[in-house]
């Protein structure tokens, strides 16, 4: 072994990197993962779109002023006849607030149905605009509640392991073994009477059989971490449990989890428009794209005439999933350092 | 198998650091659906030896040995089934919590694969300033400083301490990582085999860097290792291992020019000689077969399956380690002990 002493690999790296202040704001790791989201063509397509539904869903009374301030989510019909009538017919009965942009870009003081009306004479408009408020909000807390209950599980038996483990796997195993839709439906449409009708019932159902994934997958990730060689080190050189557990495990074992819940947010979205498009989701004339998709089941055979009953609720839930996905992907590729070097 | 552990050879006067006295560590086997212990993977099966201070102590065999079980039982990475481990005149083998927490202070470890030993997600600066920030050595600026020490210390630029693993090369990394072990002064270090996963070249480097630093620092090392050409370049003392159990024990030039051991003497031949003229003629003893399953030992010697010279006594007795010479301890029935 005679090989010199002064490496040359030591001295390559001297570089003194600059911090801006946006990373002296939020720390190195955030930072890096917003400038990845910022720098990623995929995400940067998904959060323009996500961006667009959060503004429709915060402009939502600007965009759509409702009838009534007390009942916003109720879409407003126009009328009670069953044929479809195309967009931009004039408003005839019962007609909402008008916009103050309306008049400011047309001039005209009557207010038009913008995406037609649905069999019923629902106006469709309103359904979007309004239903974007409830795709966000079953998605994010119907994803939330799983990922809450998910981590506690996956976490809890990951660490205690044995007897424990075993009994809260079997359990989540059990979950798993029924069909997820038939199952989520008949919850739903049992807890309909006791909770009455609206989102909670649908809601509770989905979240029940939503977490396992979740735990599932927590508690691989946190099995495989527990014998890495990192952790073995921080145990030699004195860390404590507790912290092995939140610093070196959990932040290595999460991410696979969060992504996965991002992903799961488009998801659950359109399951809960499924169960409303079936009728045990939300109540009929709330505002909810599933609902306006069945106002469109009678009209199927006719979508060459009257494809604004389909194309508006359906490209909307379509590029809501997408955005999600396409997030979700972007986040995937940006919480993983190893993966830093490609882009 | 050894009844005590063997004795410092005379020429050694020096403080004895770690004592190893039968160290067991079993694997147990579990079937079935009510999980049946129906048996153990002898990983470790009673193993002896001292490490003085000052020097290291070569542990070499072929994969599977039980040599990196044998490293990570003995700082408590995982919970011996049997024996001492007398360090620093306290047996770490039973010690619990706080007090085991506080005497590993003292022994550290550095692991084979530098790209999975250094969390992916914590900055240089807080991978090697976090048994300082445990053991509230030091905080704030004073932990930097420190931490700028220490990578000065392993030939490491100290502008590096905000970078993050990946951003490094494999021996930079075992750079950090042995920043990391060297955070708290410990007396010992474990090296599991801390260059096997690196190029050539790097390996000289970071070899290199383990000896000055032992000579700088008075370290101790516990050197685990498959190459025995590297083993004989930093040890002073080696153990042959095979099969969970120590077949051979002796200072290091006595093992490469006088090994007593059929294994020893097998695994001394496979080492390739830098003269085409002599690796020509030379005799190579080649074995037969595959290491046996630890689950399944054979009967008598560990090495009967394969040994070339294995007579009766060998399948039925298993061999004691005794003390053929001073410091020269040998576990065959081929050679006689002194009494």
């Amino acid at each position: 072994m005679t090989a010199q002493e002064q490496p040359a690999e030591t001295t390559v790296l001297a570089i003194n990197r600059p911090v801006n202040w946006l990373e002296h704001l939020v720390g190195h790791d955030a930072y890096r993962t917003l400038k990845g989201l910022a720098t990623n063509p995929v995400s940067v397509i998904g959060l323009i779109l996500l961006g667009m539904f959060l503004f429709v869903a915060a402009a939502a009374p600007v965009l759509a002023p409702p009838v009534s301030k007390d009942d916003p989510y109720n879409i407003p019909r126009d009328g009670y006849g069953a044929v479809p009538k195309v967009p931009g017919t004039e408003w005839k009965t019962r007609q909402p607030p008008l916009p103050f942009w309306w008049k400011a870009v047309t001039g005209k003081d009557q207010w038009v149905h913008l995406m037609g009306t649905a069999s019923g004479q629902w106006d469709i408009y309103y359904g979007v605009i309004w239903g974007t408020r409830t795709a966000l909000f079953a998605g994010l807390t119907i994803t939330l509640a799983g990922v809450l209950i998910g981590v506690t599980i996956g976490a809890v038996s990951a660490y205690y392991g044995g007897a424990v483990d075993m009994i809260l796997m079997r359990i989540t195993d059990l979950f798993q073994a029924f069909p997820f839709l038939l199952t989520a439906m008949t919850l739903s449409a049992v807890l309909t009477p006791r909770l009455g009708k609206g989102l909670l019932a649908p809601m509770i159902a989905l979240i029940v059989f939503s977490w396992m994934g979740f735990a599932r997958l927590l508690r691989s990730d946190i099995l495989s971490l527990r014998e890495r060689e990192y952790v073995l080190a921080a145990r030699v050189v004195g860390v404590r449990d507790s912290r092995i557990l939140f610093r070196h495990i959990l932040p290595n074992a999460i991410f696979p989890t969060l992504v996965l819940a991002s992903m799961r947010i488009g998801s659950y979205a359109i399951t809960f428009a499924g169960l409303s498009f079936l009728g045990i989701g939300a109540e009929v004339g709330f505002a909810d794209w599933g609902q306006l998709l069945s106002f469109a089941r009678d009209w199927m055979t006719q979508l060459a005439e009257y494809w604004y009953i389909i194309v508006f609720p359906g490209v909307t839930l379509v590029l809501f999933v997408l955005s999600w996905n396409l997030v979700g992907d972007a986040l995937r590729d940006v919480l993983d350092p190893r993966l830093q070097g490609s882009r | 198998m050894t009844i005590a552990a063997p004795a410092t050879p005379q020429t050694d006067s020096r403080e004895v650091v770690l004592r190893v006295e039968n160290l067991k560590k079993y694997f147990p086997i579990h079937r079935g659906v009510f999980q049946t212990h129906v048996g153990d993977v002898k990983a470790v099966d009673g193993i002896s030896f001292t490490v003085h201070r000052g020097e290291t102590l070569g542990l070499v065999g072929e994969s599977g040995c039980g040599k990196t079980t044998a490293g990570r039982t003995i700082i408590r990475l995982y919970e011996p089934t049997a024996g001492r481990v007398d360090f620093l005149g306290t047996d770490m083998a039973t010690l619990k919590g706080e007090g085991l927490r506080h005497i590993r202070q003292k022994m550290q470890m550095i692991f084979q694969d530098p790209y999975a030993s250094l969390n992916p997600r914590m900055s240089v600066l807080r991978i090697v300033g976090e048994p300082l920030e445990v053991f509230h050595i030091a905080a704030g600026e004073e932990r930097k400083e420190r931490v700028a020490q220490l990578l000065e210390l392993v030939g490491l630029n100290p502008d590096f301490m905000r970078r993050y693993p990946h951003e490094f090369s494999g021996g930079q990394r075992q750079r950090i990582g042995l920043a990391r072990s060297l955070a708290l002064n410990p007396d010992l270090i474990i090296c599991d085999e801390p260059i096997s996963a690196l190029d050539v070249s790097i390996q000289a480097q970071v070899v290199n860097l383990l000896e000055d630093l032992q000579e700088k620092l008075g370290l101790t090392y516990v050197f685990i290792a498959h190459d025995l050409s590297m083993v004989r370049h930093i040890s002073n003392r080696v153990a042959v291992m095979y099969l969970g159990k120590i077949m051979e024990l002796t200072d290091r030039d006595t093992l490469y020019s006088n090994p007593q051991h059929p294994y020893t003497q097998a695994l001394l031949s496979a080492v390739p000689v830098p003269d085409p003229v002599i690796e020509e003629k030379r005799q190579r003893i080649i074995l037969e077969g595959d290491l046996p399953s630890p689950a399944h030992p054979p009967k008598g010697c560990n090495f009967n399956t394969r040994c070339p010279k294995a007579f009766d006594t060998c399948f039925d007795v298993d061999p004691d380690i005794v003390q053929i010479a001073p410091g020269h301890f040998c576990a065959c029935h081929l050679v006689k002990g002194q009494a």
